[in-house]
């Protein structure tokens, strides 16, 4: 109060409002005086003259109010008067503050923190100039994002429709520091990509179209700053990035972190020097696809439409000139910034559903607060009654009530977004997967706070409302004569249809928190087609440390070796990449036997491809349905074999049962047999993907220098982990390696379902919270409310399940009302969580019954306070009092 | 009492310019004046007075001086501005038109017709 005086005093000095006040009461005084003297000059004594002047003059409140009013620009002091006001009566009343506060400060909060994830990833672009006309060209209908590079080069020399079409790919390769190999995530940038994009250096110079060739390199300002402590001298040293020289030549500026909104890079070199950081040269090869995404500006004047015609043109002659090739050359464009495809439009559809949700929570807020302002106008009738009388307008007193829904709504808003801040920050800093420098760039900026500002005044202005009839309505005359009656009605209220809707909302969100968790409960134990416990991963990068492809084979042989020589180790298998890793997985199109024109269109399907060791398939617990597992026999002199999966069986054999010892044609023409079947599983980490056929192909035949180890013991993992390291270093101490246990390494494919249910758990949590304090408002108002009538009926007689009934039962009915409308609401809601959690579906009898027993036990819970004063009632004390 | 008139919306502030033309005047001075010049003939709730009284200062017709009654006591006392003035003769115009249309209007000889 101290500052609001001090505050107030300067406001009033500034506009001379406190002396004009004094002058203005001294003024009616003087008329009243006047008036009292002729009075008294008339023959009345002093006393009632002075009493008659003051009848006559009328409202001497109203007609100072109005004077002020009509003096102009009374506003802001009105409003302090307001605000003190308002403040007396929430310190009068601390539990109904405390309450309406926390309560705004959780669903602002929540709408906080859910917009600010909106914000930041679907409504924030990339931190590029002109990131508005920025497209990634997606291919085909699965909207893939990946092209080749003689594709990528075509695209671009041929389109009219784009200022420059830039290419990007991510990779890891191995930095040698002096000391040992460490990771590093490189992207391998076409020579146009930061001139197209509009990136100056920070520092150097930038790759141009003019120099790509040379082995330059850039660093990111977060890495030279990190690594380098932003020494400038580190212009023109050479780093040597899997073996190979390459020279700093600049670093980019600080915002600058790459083209996906969610990754951050270390270094930038030149896409054409890709055979340098992999293994293979895939420049020249039309068919590989390993480009992460091409993108580009749009030209002023050119349409979205207009852009993918141009490509599709480009596309179809592509088709016609390379049909072994190229197919489903059909384009269409996304916006940048995420990830593509299937991933980015679920996360949009998943942050539109939260913030559906989250918009509900602070309308059952609202619907809350609104029915305790009801609540509280009701017993406040009295106070409003007399202020009327005194002459108060019934738009001043409105205006006052206004004033402290405003303030609750303003104070709840204040620490919901302090709140929100605060976690926002730490969500900004978070990398949930060790591994990969992946994190979300949420840190709130000015729209957070004006949504929060907004949401605060729009939910302070609805909960006020509520009562705004009521108060029109008061006749002072009545109220003051008789003392508030509580109208014992059968009518349905505004209160209860607030209440009603409020539980419907709460029921919503617990019904698509409980399909949430129980999907997630599922998918963590449902089938991956492996088993990820007690499982070791190791995972190692051999052409980091200079082996080719060819010498690959022999290395991870000895690899194998060394581990099984482990104490407690029972198997090892190697694999070039496990399932539900996020690079997971090659993907190749077959062909049956007979086919002899080997044209992308002509392919039989397009199956998920592993490179594996003999004992993989027993390692990763992959149950062999029929046939043998591959052998070290089967080398490059044997006959080229493959286990698939049973999908794959049933799809290019007929049946699973009739592909053993059938043979089928990868793109290349060779004839490969099936040898073996196995279960089908998982393999690319979005787990709510369809099955897909895949084929495990032996390492030695195709042999590939990504390797992972699979060490399955039961030995204690951190042990473990520091043997498996030592015997590494004992064979190639240059060898980058990352040990985790399987289960751990799953966290990225089973990231977004733990967020979804999360977050989905946190909002049902908030919903329960809400409903609680709603019902129990609602129920402790009625029984305090109709005291005298239930102490009546106790004294005439009534049984304790009667008296609960009249004090209770109508909270009840509307509980279940409530529940069962947002229960239905919440299985319509919950197809949305399909798409996200693995396995949810409402249509769930455990489900169902969870969220009746829910909210029942809410109801018990919400109403066991005032049904206990209701019961505790002594109907000798209510009679007498009254 | 009975007989008194209701004043009728809006002519309360031409009443006030009116009373304070003939000098000026504090609150209940301008309230017996307008008794004394309307032959006592209208209702006026005293504390009615100032909300016009204010308006008609920060519109700039009245201005506004404290000094001493002829009771001793201190008052502000309200004089006419020259857009009071000027303002005054309007408004006495339009009232006179309009009194005369009115009264011709719900004159005898239209119930006649």
């Amino acid at each position: 109060m101290k500052l609001l005086d001090s505050l107030r005093f300067r406001i009033a000095t500034l506009f001379h409002r406190s002396r004009m006040n004094a002058e203005m009461e001294e003024e009616l005084r003087a008329h009243v005086q006047h008036r009292a003297d002729d009075l008294q000059r008339s023959g009345l004594p002093r006393p009632q003259a002075e009493r008659r002047a003051r009848i006559e003059f009328g409202g001497h409140v109203r007609y100072k109010e109005e004077s002020r009013e009509a003096a102009g620009g009374t506003l802001v002091e009105s409003l302090i008067q307001d605000v003190r006001f308002a403040l007396r009566m929430l310190r009068k009343s601390p539990g109904f503050a405390a309450v309406a506060v926390v309560t705004l400060a959780m669903a602002i909060g929540a709408n906080a923190v859910v917009f600010g994830f909106m914000d930041a990833l679907v409504l924030r672009s990339l931190n590029v100039p002109q990131p508005q006309s920025l497209y990634i060209i997606e291919r085909g209908t699965d909207k893939d994002s990946s092209e080749s590079y003689p594709d990528y080069l075509d695209l671009r020399d041929r389109n009219r429709s784009f200022d420059g079409l830039i290419a990007y790919n991510i990779d890891q390769a191995g930095l040698d520091t002096g000391k040992n190999l460490s990771r590093v995530w490189v992207y391998e940038v076409t020579g146009n990509y930061f001139d197209a994009l509009g990136i100056q250096p920070y520092l150097g110079r930038l790759i141009h179209a003019s120099d790509e060739h040379a082995p330059d390199i850039v660093l990111t300002y977060a890495y030279w700053h990190s690594h380098f402590q932003d020494d400038r001298s580190v212009m023109g040293r050479v780093l040597h990035l899997n073996s190979h020289p390459f020279t700093v030549i600049g670093v980019t500026p600080p915002g600058f972190r790459g083209t996906v909104l969610i990754f951050s890079p270390d270094f930038f070199v030149p896409i054409v020097n890709q055979q340098q950081l992999d293994s293979d040269n895939a420049l020249n090869a039309r068919g590989n696809r390993w480009i992460g995404e091409v993108l580009g500006h749009l030209k002023a004047g050119v349409t979205p439409a207009q852009a993918v015609a141009d490509l599709n043109s480009i596309g179809s002659d592509l088709e016609k000139t390379y049909p072994k090739e190229d197919a489903q050359m059909s384009f269409s464009l996304e916006r940048s910034g995420l990830p593509g495809g299937s991933f980015s439009s679920a996360l949009q559809a998943f942050l539109g559903g939260l913030m559906l949700l989250a918009g509900l929570i602070l309308l059952a807020a609202c619907a809350n607060l609104g029915s305790l302002f009801a609540a509280r106008a009701a017993d406040r009738s009295r106070e409003v009654a007399l202020r009327l009388a005194l002459g108060a307008g019934r738009t001043r007193i409105l205006r006052q009530l206004f004033t402290e829904a405003l303030l609750i709504s303003l104070i709840g808003g204040a620490a919901g977004l302090w709140g929100s801040v605060v976690l926002l920050r730490w969500l900004n800093v978070w990398q949930p997967f060790p591994q990969y420098p992946l994190n979300m760039p949420v840190n709130p900026d000015a729209n957070v706070y004006g949504v929060a500002l907004l949401l605060s005044l729009v939910s302070g202005l609805l909960f006020g409302a509520v009562p705004v009839k009521q108060v029109l309505r008061t006749d002072p005359y009545q109220i003051i004569k008789s003392g508030s009656v509580a109208r014992v009605g059968r009518r349905i209220t505004a209160r209860d249809a607030l209440l009603a809707l409020q539980i419907a909302i709460c029921a919503v969100l617990i019904t698509s928190s409980m399909v949430a968790v129980r999907g997630l409960v599922r998918s963590l134990h449902s089938n991956f087609g492996f088993e990820p416990r007690n499982a070791l991963l190791v995972d190692t990068d051999l052409n980091m440390a200079g082996y080719k492809a060819d010498s690959a084979p022999a290395m991870q042989k000895r690899m194998i070796d060394a581990m099984v020589s482990i104490s407690g180790v029972t198997s090892v298998g190697v694999v070039n990449i496990p399932p539900l890793q996020a690079a997971c997985c090659s993907e190749s199109n077959i062909f049956t036997d007979k086919t002899a024109d080997l044209r992308p269109s002509n392919a039989a399907t397009r199956v998920v491809m592993f490179s594996i060791s003999p004992e993989y398939l027993q390692v990763s617990g992959t149950p062999l349905l029929a046939g043998r597992d591959l052998t070290w026999h089967d080398d490059k002199h044997a006959p080229r074999v493959a286990v698939v999966n049973r999908l794959f069986a049933s799809r290019v054999f007929g049946s699973a049962t009739n592909g053993l010892g059938g043979y089928y044609k990868v793109d290349d023409g060779t004839r490969i047999q099936v040898v073996g079947i196995v279960e089908d599983g998982k393999y690319s980490p979005n787990i709510t993907e369809d099955p897909r056929p895949a084929m495990f192909l032996p390492i030695l035949q195709s042999p590939s220098t990504e390797t992972w180890l699979v060490v399955r013991s039961s030995a204690n993992a951190q042990e473990l982990a520091s043997a498996i390291r030592t015997k590494l270093r004992d064979l190639d101490a240059g060898l980058p390696t990352f040990i985790q246990t399987w289960n751990q390494a799953m966290d990225g494919a089973l990231f977004a379902s733990r967020m979804a249910v999360a977050a989905l758990g946190i909002l049902g949590l908030m919903g329960a919270m809400l409903s609680i304090t709603g019902i129990f408002g609602m129920a402790a108002y009625s029984v305090s409310k109709r005291k005298r009538e239930l102490g009546i009926r106790m004294a005439l007689g009534a049984q304790r399940k009667e008296v609960l009934q009249a004090a209770l039962g109508r909270g009840f009915k509307l509980l279940a009302f409530g529940s069962a409308a947002g229960l239905l609401l919440g299985i319509l809601a919950s197809r949305v969580l399909a798409s996200i959690v693995y396995q949810a579906t409402p249509r769930d009898p455990l489900v169902l019954a969870g969220v009746v027993l829910a909210m029942t036990l809410l109801g018990l819970l919400a109403t066991w306070i005032p049904a206990q004063r209701a019961l505790s009632l002594d109907p000798l004390i209510l009679l007498r009092e009254e | 009492m009975t007989d008194q008139a209701q004043l009728l919306p809006g002519t309360l502030d031409l009443l006030i310019l009116r009373a304070v033309s003939l000098g000026p005047l504090h609150g209940y001075g301008v309230l017996l004046r307008i008794g004394q010049i309307s032959g006592n003939a209208l209702l006026i709730e005293q504390g009615a007075l100032y909300p016009g009284l204010f308006r008609l200062v920060r519109q700039g017709l009245l201005k506004a001086n404290w000094g001493t009654s002829e009771n001793n006591r201190r008052a502000k006392f309200y004089e006419l501005t020259a857009a009071g003035r000027k303002r005054l003769r309007e408004e006495t115009n339009n009232w006179n038109r309009l009194v005369t249309a009115i009264g011709s209007a719900l004159g005898p000889q239209t119930e006649e017709v």
